[in-house]
């Protein structure tokens, strides 16, 4: 069961291709090519913990813009490459996920949802108080960034960035899908669907948790940190709610507990979003409101799953 | 010292009429409802249409503020929110963020992004102040008028579930609806007045902030936090847990962004996780109810 779920199938490879082709294809478009890798990356990595763990977090956006702000710092004060640069990040992003894990140990879904958000609003405050080193409101300026691996520079047109967030995502998509097939991910979804009988049955449910949460903390830190380089800008919008909040209704419209789901619902966001904002730029919260309230109504498990369709009840 | 003191109370005790309706619904209904916000915040604007527009004085927008906020969630809860009750928390979630931001957006739309601001009558405008220098107390009179409308609302509320048929019925609706509604409790339509109730006072809530707190289209998600830490922190199952975290937060902000203005809300965030790290269910409850 677990191993034939494994294997890759012939559709999931031409994704590959595609999503690699497609900076060449859609030259125009690299710019939104790249932030869709990086959001899709993103709702990958809270797709770990809520779709596969089961944990509710409004503040996600703390590991995004941890990584942001420690991208760009590490870049403007001592190495201007991104590579390592973004292992940095990556590594800084889930120390600061082990230490978040404690606090979501224990309690109801209430309570994770108020110490998810706190954690992100502290994050907020303490950038915007800091100014000294990360800018403050005006956020942070001049991170010139080094070329990708020594040859490629980062272009106007943002192809290699493009290129660099697709490959980062795709390499972290790989490494999500191995992971939650693993039978460590099948212990993941026995915690998500009954925390009690995963208990009984042996599973060490705190250190699970606490491992998930860790790993997903870098993830986040990474596409946060995706963000920062290809920009060579982190403003203090990374650490918003709405970024929170954005980011789990991209994994709704998608579907939870399927990592093709953030990426769908990533792609499907940020065109809506795109040719929403077209339209009527400042009320675009109404638009996003108003598709999370049918969303809920028509029920989220059918939008983006045709397979699901035909079946009635829920999975969740 | 005194007056921070007492400036905090009173913030403290508005917060608590904007919040003690999300503490009924989330504790007594287990819905998680962050638009609740949104609900103080047409609280407020319908007090500054009432007073600019059409000049209704100020203590006729009060109770005017808390019956169309209350009728708006009474028929939002008939048409909207009662399918969401039997949803998983996540579903809730969205869903209320979702009206969040309509309401924010068509806020925006109908009223402009700017700030609002009301006239408050002569004999609310001033200010007293008793005692010598370390020690002086001042109270503005507003602030203490916030006060002794918030006490008097503890006191009915907890009154009215505590001894009357209605909270009775209310407590064994939440318990077990089932059963409830077998014993011939009309569990819908209490559902349905405990909601208005709730969605009510955080209109009134938002009405008596207007002058307080700034009123303006983000006002539901910036105190949002706000009234989940109230809720959260003073747990669930009584009107005076929440009435003392809702005093507590207010001490501890308003001391902290006196004292310390460089770390601005940060005392605030970090009491609350260490509190909920500390007690999970919140300071005041009676331990879980499973």
């Amino acid at each position: 069961m677990l191993l034939a779920k494994s294997r890759w199938r012939g559709w999931e490879l031409l994704f590959i291709v595609a999503a690699l082709a497609s900076p060449a294809l859609l030259p125009s478009h690299a710019m939104m090519i790249n932030e869709i890798a990086i959001t899709a990356l993103f709702a990958l990595s809270l797709d770990l913990i809520l779709g596969y763990t089961g944990i509710v977090s409004l503040g996600h956006a703390a590991f995004f813009g941890f990584g942001a702000y420690s991208a760009a710092l590490f870049a403007k004060h001592l190495v201007p490459d991104p590579l390592i640069g973004l292992c940095v990040a990556a590594v800084l992003t889930a120390a600061l996920g082990l230490l978040c894990s404690v606090t979501i140990l224990r309690g109801s879904d209430l309570t994770r949802l108020m110490v998810t958000l706190g954690a992100a609003l502290i994050l907020l405050e303490l950038a915007n108080k800091l100014d000294d080193l990360t800018g403050g409101a005006d956020g942070l300026q001049g991170v010139l960034m080094g070329p990708v691996l020594g040859r490629f520079e980062f272009d106007l047109e943002g192809k290699v960035a493009a290129w660099y967030s697709l490959v980062m995502a795709l390499v972290f998509f790989a490494l999500a899908r191995r992971l939650v097939h693993s039978p460590f991910g099948a212990t993941l979804m026995a915690i998500r669907d009954n925390r009690l009988r995963a208990m009984a049955i042996g599973i060490p449910v705190s250190q699970r948790l606490v491992v998930i949460y860790t790993l997903a903390a870098g993830v986040a830190g990474v596409a946060g940190g995706l963000l920062a380089q290809t920009t060579g800008f982190a403003s203090l919008d990374v650490f918003a709610f709405e970024r929170s909040a954005d980011v789990m209704l991209m994994l709704v419209i998608g579907g939870v507990g399927w990592l093709y789901g953030g990426v769908a619902g990533a792609v499907v966001f940020k065109i809506i979003q795109d040719q929403l904002s077209a339209v009527t730029p400042q009320y675009w919260m109404f638009w996003i409101g108003l598709l999370l309230v049918i969303l809920v109504l028509v029920g989220r498990e059918r939008l983006l799953r045709p397979l699901r369709w035909g079946r009635g009840g829920t999975s969740s | 010292m005194l007056t921070i003191l007492f400036d905090g109370i009173a913030y403290g005790m508005l917060m608590f009429v904007l919040a003690v309706g999300l503490a009924i619904t989330l504790g007594l209904m287990n819905f998680i409802n962050l638009a609740h916000g949104a609900f103080a915040m047409m609280g407020g604007y319908l007090t500054v249409v009432l007073m600019q527009r059409w000049q209704v004085p100020f203590l006729w927008c009060l109770p005017l503020a808390f019956l169309l906020v209350g009728v708006m969630g009474a028929v939002l809860e008939a048409t909207l929110y009662r399918a969401m009750y039997r949803k998983p928390h996540l579903d809730q979630v969205l869903f209320s963020i979702g009206l969040a931001f309509m309401a924010v957006a068509g806020v925006d739309y109908v009223m402009g992004s700017s700030q609002q601001n009301i006239q408050l009558p002569d004999w609310l405008r001033g200010r007293t102040e008793w005692g010598e220098d370390p020690w002086t107390l001042g109270m503005g009179h507003y602030r203490l008028f916030i006060v002794a409308i918030c006490a008097l609302l503890t006191v009915v509320l907890q009154l009215i579930l505590s001894r009357t048929r209605f909270g009775s019925r209310l407590r064994a609706a939440v318990d077990d609806p089932v059963v409830a509604a077998g014993m011939g409790i009309p569990v819908n339509r209490v559902f349905l007045l405990t909601f208005a109730v709730g969605s009510g006072l955080a209109g009134l809530g938002g009405a008596l902030g207007a002058e307080v707190l700034s009123i303006d289209p983000t006002f539901p998600l910036k105190y949002m936090i706000y009234f989940l830490i109230v809720v959260a922190v003073g747990g669930t199952s009584s009107i005076t847990g929440p009435l003392l975290a809702a005093l507590l937060l207010g001490v501890a902000d308003v001391a902290g962004k006196y004292y310390i203005p460089k770390l601005g809300g940060f005392i605030v965030y970090s009491l609350m996780i260490v509190i909920l790290l500390w007690r999970p269910q919140g300071l005041f409850s009676r331990g879980s109810k499973t």
